[in-house]
């Protein structure tokens, strides 16, 4: 996948940019908080129709402003098609495809694949479980409709169960046929979603050891990541049996899906207390690389690839590591962001790649 | 909006609160009231008045009616065996226009829903429960609700709440429309046509 154009109009610091991409290789460079995150965001806006930075999209606003227009020409082998995202204050976001709205944006979501490296994913490994449950979902969700929509069902009928749960203790008394018609959906919705985690790691987790075996080098480090489930030893219909007590006490169902966890590790030890900085930098390009290829070998094409700031996170050896995969090939499009040009520029030259190069100074992008 | 008229501004706020009206609609309906003649806009809140005042509920079906039994449940030839559960009032009027039905009804008044704090004492539940308990005569309880979340979750309920009871329990099939195209049909529907598929005859 190839985005050709793209124009922003009022998005965060930008006011207005064109900006035209002839190379595989697209090098943002400017200082911090010139607006170089802000053109990699306005991507991720037209691949998951949301922000990778800030979720309310009231605030992505450029300030004083009423607005805000994202536009992008993607091209997949022979067709081009015009992703649109806009929000105007107060009304409901759109997104349209080729001059036609989408009436949901899980239609959207998987068709034009991004993936996003930040500073900010180090979050995935030092906070809590539901950061973790997230980025499997929005990997899974990707590529696997079905499983969008058990998770949707799963959501909205797990709320309905625990407003349920507090109006028993309101009431002081448990209706267990209204529960039962709960639990009925629920269960069979959890399951899917169960098996379909428990079999994306196993595809997905050849790919991960792979890319950190590449980054580090043999060093005889083992990195893996364990699926923690309450459904893995019990089927979900005894679990909600068998917790109903606690359930109506607290008030909110206590077991389930929702409580999974992705453990982290490396040699066996969690990567959270017992990895270097080096060894967590590393697990997470792996990680990212990796749903690059996953999603790669899914769709039969190559999503974008967005690389915020990740040099200063990196040491020479891996930058060049990453570098190589780079001049191979493996991926397709790829953009970088860096506050240092002279770095940029130098990688760009040792490593031999022809880049577009894009300055960015105080919300204005200028060629060259 | 600024209006001209405080009067204007009140009508316009009362009839912007209807369902799928806004606020332009409702100046509009406004302003051509007041350009009517004096009684035809006397008819509208006379007739709106009266409804209010003398509405009332089949004490049988609980659907809208103007006596103590609504017209359906007192008619003759209707078939009292089966009866039609249905979320509101404006259900008994489309499944009437199909023509295909001859049983008779009973309205809950809407789904369960925890969230916005309908429960089952919300709706006439209890009563449909005593109502199939006490005749004779029910064999069979149609389930012809939405096909929503909250609607599958009230028919579970009913199911369960209906079991015991020496009655036939069904559901109004779901499937491809009339003229429509397969190709177009959301894949749920579809899938679930294909598996609940008829004889062909």
């Amino acid at each position: 996948m190839f985005l050709q154009q793209l124009y922003l109009f009022n998005f965060r610091n930008i006011e207005e940019a064109r900006l035209s991409f002839a190379d595989r290789i697209i090098c943002l460079l400017g200082k911090n908080g010139s607006g170089k995150t802000t053109v990699l965001d306005a991507i991720h806006y037209l691949s998951f129709t949301k922000s990778a930075v800030n979720p309310a999209d009231a605030q992505n606003i450029r300030h004083g402003e009423q607005q805000f227009v994202i536009r992008g020409k993607f091209q997949e082998q022979e067709t081009t098609t015009e992703v649109t995202c806009a929000y105007t204050t107060g009304q409901k976001k759109i997104i349209n495809e080729d001059g036609r709205d989408y009436a949901k944006f899980s239609d959207h979501v998987g068709k034009y694949p991004v993936v996003m490296i930040a500073p900010q994913d180090i979050e995935l490994i030092w906070d809590g479980s539901e950061l973790r449950r997230k980025f499997v979902d929005s990997v899974l969700s990707q590529l696997d409709k079905t499983y969008l929509e058990n998770l949707i069902v799963y959501t909205y009928q797990l709320k309905q169960r625990n407003s349920l749960l507090k109006s028993f203790a309101e009431a002081g008394r448990v209706d267990q046929d209204l529960l039962a018609s709960y639990d009925h959906r629920l269960v069979p919705a959890a399951h899917y979603i169960f098996e379909a985690r428990a079999n994306f790691l196993k595809f997905f987790i050849p790919f991960f050891r792979d890319q950190y075996r590449y980054l580090v080098g043999d060093v005889g480090e083992e990195v893996s990541i364990e699926y923690q489930s309450d459904l893995r030893d019990k089927d979900f219909a005894t679990l909600l049996s068998q917790n109903l007590q606690r359930d109506v006490l607290l008030q909110r169902t206590t077991t389930g899906i929702h409580r999974d966890d992705f453990d982290f590790r490396i040699n066996g030890f969690e990567l959270k207390r017992h990895g270097s900085q080096g060894q967590q930098k590393s697990f997470l390009i792996a990680l990212k690389l990796a749903e690059f290829q996953a999603i790669a070998e899914k769709k039969k094409f190559k999503p974008i690839l967005l690389l915020d700031d990740i040099f200063d996170k990196l040491d020479d050896e891996r930058i060049h590591q990453l570098m190589r995969l780079v001049a191979q090939g493996q991926f397709g499009q790829l953009l970088i962001t860096d506050a240092r040009a002279d770095r940029t520029l130098q990688i760009m030259e040792t490593e031999k790649l022809n880049a577009t190069i894009f300055r960015v100074e105080n919300g204005k992008v200028t060629n060259g | 909006m600024e209006y001209p008229s405080k009067l204007i501004e009140e009508a316009v706020n009362e009839v912007s609160k209807l369902p799928g009206i806004g606020k332009k609609t409702a100046l509009r309906l406004v302003l051509h009231l007041i350009k009517e003649t004096e009684h035809q806009t006397f008819a509208l809140t006379e007739a709106l008045n009266k409804l209010r005042k003398n509405i009332r509920y089949c004490n049988t079906c609980f659907n809208i009616s103007d006596n103590e039994e609504c017209a359906i449940c007192t008619s003759h030839r209707r078939d009292k065996s089966i009866v039609c559960v249905v979320e509101e009032s404006k259900d008994v009027m489309a499944i009437e226009n199909t023509a295909q039905y001859t049983g008779v009804y009973h309205v809950l008044g809407g789904v369960i829903s925890p969230i916005q704090g309908v429960g089952p004492g919300d709706l006439q539940i209890e009563s449909l429960v005593l109502r199939v308990s006490k005749s004779t005569e029910i064999k069979e309880i149609i389930l012809a609700l939405n096909p929503t979340m909250e609607g599958d979750t009230t028919s579970f309920y009913l199911n369960r709440k209906l079991q015991g009871l020496p009655v036939k329990v069904t559901s109004i099939a779901r499937g491809v429309p009339v003229g429509g195209d397969l190709e177009y049909a959301d894949e749920i529907t579809l899938g679930r046509s294909i598996t609940a598929r008829t004889l062909f005859h």
